[in-house]
């Protein structure tokens, strides 16, 4: 405390604090334009004592209201507990208790500017004084390294037993990211669990599907189906045969962040919409083609939707023909695709 | 105990500490208030959250619903999503905490990042408050992974889609992705059942009791330290000029927490917040257009969005999947920049190496106002960029264009800010012109009888 | 301070405006400017309908092929066949697609190039009945009939997750897709929620009753139209599309509202001059 004390009554009027607010606040401008000589240390402290009689009725009036507006919403809560109602009145009396708080900070209690000294670290006699303790604990022991490295052994080992149990969190087993339940011959089937037949598959619509008897929400299984018109398929050579009558079936799951394609961008008139038909990623809208093997037409995904080969089976049912043509969702490092 | 303070006295020697504190001197600005708003807004997140927990089921196992929310009867959801629905419908109250809880969230880290802008631009990270500034940036990033962790729970739509990025995320880490993501989830995604519990017991244990104890050093430090200051009459280096805590500094900010905690609650019971009924449960199978995460999220999704489609193979094997330049890199850039901003600013920007405990304001250091406008400016644009396709939606700004306009933006924005705040700032020292207080010259005009007033 | 404050209050109206007009606008106003080939109506209304009650369907037809010719003929032809790079044929389409596009003002387009959005009609309900007419006697589905009371809201919200939410989002308030901007539904009638199901206007993919039942449809519809009025019991919707607006309020509303508090709470300028700027000459 560097300061000195001048306690001064506030004015007793709301007009006679104004006028003297603005004479302050102009003698301030004034001072600003004169700037304040350099040199001599100016001390800031001061201290006002005295609370106006409006604003202790105002902070009264307004920890009646808040207390009030407390008991409104205890009422509300047990006979009409409306979400909105509720909101208001604790609302209300959180603000009304904020104001007064405010107000007393501000005009009841004393205004003090206070200077305090502030304390210096980084005592250099006080730094040598600790290492040369830390030394003298160390006194008398001859195999210091050793110790030293038997320490960290003893401490490497703990660590290691109390990460362990850590292990436990999962299989870590990797096998398990690229298992679907697809194999030749299991028949794809819409969410009630009904196979789903060609003829239902109709070009410039999607349906999703999934394998027969699997679980629904595991990432191999659901699966996209559309149907485009023959002439329009390019498949690489290899898939020549997946496509039966140009249906088509991928992976749901984005290969760039696992969220289901739920878009399917299917032109209506072809001959005035340049871009073909295309499945969509509603989290980062990647892009894929359906009629070449789900190349990545736009967006961040890194590599093609995985397809599952299709045939018809002799009762019209839509069947896997083999397995994914790769790892289902997105890839992680050292993947093979 | 008829004088509490005697009491602890006699017994703990407290009333020397109690002295200590009450006449702590805290120097008056109103930029240093948003720590305190982040504080409060915690406060308020602990309050609240821990009346949903008495209520929340972590569980991912399925019950058939049968709740108010007619939409949805007879449907097989998780019991997370069908205990997060009834605490909003059939609990009293239970709506208004759940919202308050998701709003003071949502403050809580726009408070942070306030705290962070006022500290960057002012220098107040430098000697000795280097130390407070790198627990500060560790409580940014934990806050937002909190967050994460809450707006994942609930198993809703938006939360399932949200965490399906999160793994493939993890998924794309080089080297350990994929046995730690598998670890993380006990599998691949979904996940065991189990997984629920470890989110769970990570949002409402290990990072809140992180998160308190980071805060607790945080506070202890700058009581430690005093706090810092703007140059004044009579504020010198070796001094603290303001106001005591005892009476009007602590009224002051008791009424401060009382306003943070009537704005968050007026806005949850008032404005509706992730109202999960409407959302659905989530199936690995099913996705909502245009899925977003809560804003403090929105520059990472910015930057999976506008991460061209690059991802390294080698001999058929993925080295780097595409999320990680987005989701683990970018990120991983900004908080490293942050954390190294200290040593940077003492090395390059300011070279300065000495102890400060008076603030600049930002334009008394221009080279580093605009580097640290240029840097923030690049993560605005990201963060922008997030949102482009409901730019699309309301402007019908073509969003593949949107795309490559904000992959533009954020190489050029960062310069013209950079240069345009460094501008600035030069002709404000020069002016000493008040960019907040507004403008202090008077209007002229031309009255009737052809004179002027002012 | 008080300026400051003026500009604090102008910027939270300026935010809430956005929001408010981000909630409820929509790409329906972006079409809301009439095409450009709409034909003034050749007869007053009550004449049409007059007119209307003696003539055979022949006339209708007539009618409707003449509005056909001046209105629609320059894309899809004289005789509805389509012109390569224009219009599509549409024969076949029948009275399904056209009562459609026709009533929800989707047609006639601004240009060949331009997506349909969802307008004011270009045509009087005689006039797009006179054409739904002539365009059905090509051949087609016929105006799908719609009972959405007849449909469980239940499986229509699952049908609406699993096939329509991915562009309309869950709670059908509108999206994109690379390419084209997805409509919000609300406006939408039961009619026409059945008709864009079986139509697949633009780029939406369409289904057939192999995919999607009539009762499927009637769920459908139910859900659609429970989303023009959703249970907001947790106050103001904002927008009911989730984070974004949600961070807007948030910034927009709470932080500015606190900022305001943190600048009366924060210094004692209320009763003291305001500290002059440069070298510190303040007196606190």
């Amino acid at each position: 405390m560097s300061g000195s004390e001048r306690e001064r009554p506030r004015p007793r009027t709301r007009l006679r604090g104004l006028l003297t607010m603005l004479v302050l606040w102009r003698l301030g401008a004034l001072r600003r334009l004169r700037r304040a000589p350099r040199g001599a240390p100016e001390d800031p402290s001061e201290r006002h004592v005295g609370a106006a009689a409006w604003a202790e009725s105002l902070v009264l009036a307004l920890l009646a209201a808040a207390g009030l507006a407390g008991l409104g919403f205890v009422a509300l809560f047990i006979l009409e507990p409306d979400t909105q109602l509720l909101g208001l009145s604790l609302g209300l009396a959180l603000a009304l208790a904020g104001a007064a708080l405010a107000l007393a900070g501000r005009r009841l209690v004393p205004q003090e500017t206070r200077v305090e000294h502030r304390p210096r670290y980084g005592d250099d006699a006080e730094v040598a004084a600790v290492r040369s303790q830390a030394k003298a604990g160390l006194a008398g022991i001859t195999r210091r390294r050793l110790l030293a490295g038997t320490a960290g052994l003893a401490g490497a080992g703990l660590t290691a037993a109390v990460a362990i149990p850590l292990a436990a969190l999962g299989p870590g087993l990797e096998e398990q990211l690229r298992v679907t339940p697809w194999h030749s011959g299991r028949r794809l089937v819409d969410d009630q669990g009904t196979p789903i037949l060609a003829a239902d598959v109709n070009e410039g619509s999607f349906l999703t599907a999934f394998p027969e008897g699997a679980d629904h929400e595991q990432l191999g299984s659901p699966v996209v189906l559309v149907r485009v018109a023959s002439s329009a398929l390019r498949l690489p050579a290899a898939r020549a045969t997946w496509a039966p009558e140009g249906i088509l079936a991928y992976s749901k799951i984005c290969t760039h962040a696992a969220c289901a394609i739920s878009l399917y961008r299917s032109p209506l008139s072809p001959s005035t919409e340049s871009r073909g038909p295309a499945l969509v990623c509603p989290c980062h809208y990647s892009t894929f083609d359906v009629r070449d093997g789900g190349s990545v037409e736009f967006g961040p995904a890194g590599r093609p939707l995985p397809q599952l080969p299709l045939r018809i089976d002799a009762s019209g049912a839509l069947t896997a023909a083999g397995p994914m043509s790769g790892p289902v969702g997105p890839a992680w490092w050292g993947d093979s695709q | 105990m008829s004088d509490p303070v005697a009491f602890f006295d006699e017994r703990l020697g407290a009333a020397r500490g109690i002295r200590f504190v009450l006449s702590y001197v805290f120097p008056d600005h109103w930029s240093f208030l948003l720590g305190e708003i982040a504080l409060y807004s915690f406060v308020t997140l602990i309050a609240t959250g821990t009346f949903l927990a008495l209520f929340f089921e972590p569980s991912l196992g399925h019950v058939v619903y049968h709740g108010g929310y007619v939409a949805l009867q007879g449907e097989a959801v998780s019991s997370a999503y069908a205990s997060t629905l009834r605490m909003s419908s059939n609990v009293s109250g239970g709506l208004l905490m759940r919202q308050t809880h998701h709003w003071a969230a949502l403050v809580f880290v726009a408070a942070i990042t306030l705290h962070l802008l006022r500290i960057v631009f002012t220098g107040a990270f430098r000697k000795p408050r280097d130390v407070n500034y790198f627990i500060g940036v560790t409580l940014l990033a934990l806050a937002i992974l909190e967050g994460f962790a809450g707006y994942s729970l609930p198993d809703d739509l938006l939360s399932g889609m949200g965490l399906a990025i999160a793994w493939a995320v993890a998924m794309s880490i080089p080297l350990i992705g994929g046995p730690f993501a598998t670890a993380l989830w006990g599998g691949r995604f979904p996940g065991t059942t189990s997984f629920e519990s470890r989110l769970y017991i990570a949002h409402v244990f290990v990072i809140p009791m992180i998160l308190a104890a980071l805060i607790t050093v945080h506070l202890a430090i700058i009581m430690i330290q005093r706090h810092s200051q703007f140059p004044g009459v009579g504020r010198r280096e070796d001094n603290v000029v303001g106001t005591p805590l005892w009476p009007g500094y602590a009224l002051r900010s008791l009424g401060l927490f009382a306003a943070v905690a009537a704005v968050l609650v007026l806005m949850g019971g008032l404005i509706q917040i992730n109202p999960v009924w409407l959302w659905g449960p989530y199936h690995t199978y099913v996705g909502t257009n245009g899925a977003q995460p809560d804003w403090y999220l929105g520059w990472l999704i910015g930057a999976l969005r506008l991460m061209p489609n690059l991802e390294i193979h080698v001999f058929g094997h993925t080295l780097v999947p595409n999320p990680f330049f987005g989701g683990v890199l970018f990120p991983s850039l900004v908080f490293a920049l942050l954390y190294a901003l200290p040593w940077l600013d003492r090395r390059w920007i300011s070279r300065d190496h000495a102890r400060h405990d008076l603030l600049e304001r930002p334009r008394e250091n221009p080279r580093r106002s605009g580097l640290a406008a240029a840097v923030f400016a690049a993560v605005a644009v990201v963060f922008a960029a997030g949102s482009a396709d409901r730019l699309f939606f309301q402007f019908g700004f073509g969003y593949e264009g949107a795309v490559w306009f904000f992959r533009g933006a954020f190489l050029v924005v960062p310069v013209i800010v950079y240069v345009l705040v460094k501008r600035v700032c030069l002709a404000l020292l020069a002016s000493e012109a008040h960019p907040l207080r507004g403008w202090s010259g008077s209007i002229l005009t031309r009255n009737a009888r052809g004179g002027f007033d002012t | 301070m008080r300026r400051a404050l003026l500009a604090l209050a102008a910027f939270v109206c300026a935010g809430l405006a956005l929001i408010a007009f981000s909630a409820g606008g929509g790409p329906q106003a972006s079409g809301a400017g009439a095409p450009a080939r709409a034909p003034a109506p050749a007869t007053p209304a009550g004449v049409a309908a007059s007119a209307g009650e003696q003539a055979a369907a022949s006339v209708a037809l007539a009618r409707g092929r003449a509005l056909f010719v001046s209105s629609c003929s320059a894309c899809h032809g004289m005789g509805a066949g389509g012109i390569s790079g224009r219009g599509p044929s549409l024969h076949g389409v029948g009275e399904l697609a056209a009562d459609f596009y026709l009533r929800t003002g989707r047609m006639p387009l601004p240009s060949p190039r331009a997506q349909p959005m969802r307008t004011r009609p270009a045509f009087a309900a005689a006039q797009i009945a006179d054409l739904v007419a002539y365009v059905g006697s090509f051949g087609g589905p016929a105006i799908p009939t719609v009972q959405p009371a007849a449909g469980s809201l239940q499986r229509g919200h699952s049908l609406f997750a699993l096939d329509c939410a991915g562009c309309h989002t869950i709670a059908a308030q509108g999206g994109i897709v690379t390419g084209a901007v997805v409509p919000s539904l609300q406006t939408a009638s039961a009619r026409e929620i059945a008709e864009a199901i079986r139509v697949g206007p633009y780029v939406m993919p369409r289904f057939g009753a192999g995919e999607l039942s009539a009762g499927d449809v009637n769920s459908i519809a139910r859900y659609v139209q429970s989303t023009d009025s959703p249970q907001d019991s947790g106050g103001w919707g904002i927008g009911r599309i989730g984070p974004i607006p949600e961070g807007m309020v948030a910034w927009l509303l709470a932080v500015a509202a606190l900022l305001a508090i943190a600048r009366l709470l924060g210094e004692r300028t209320g009763d003291t001059p305001p500290p002059p700027p440069r070298g510190g000459q303040g007196t606190t």
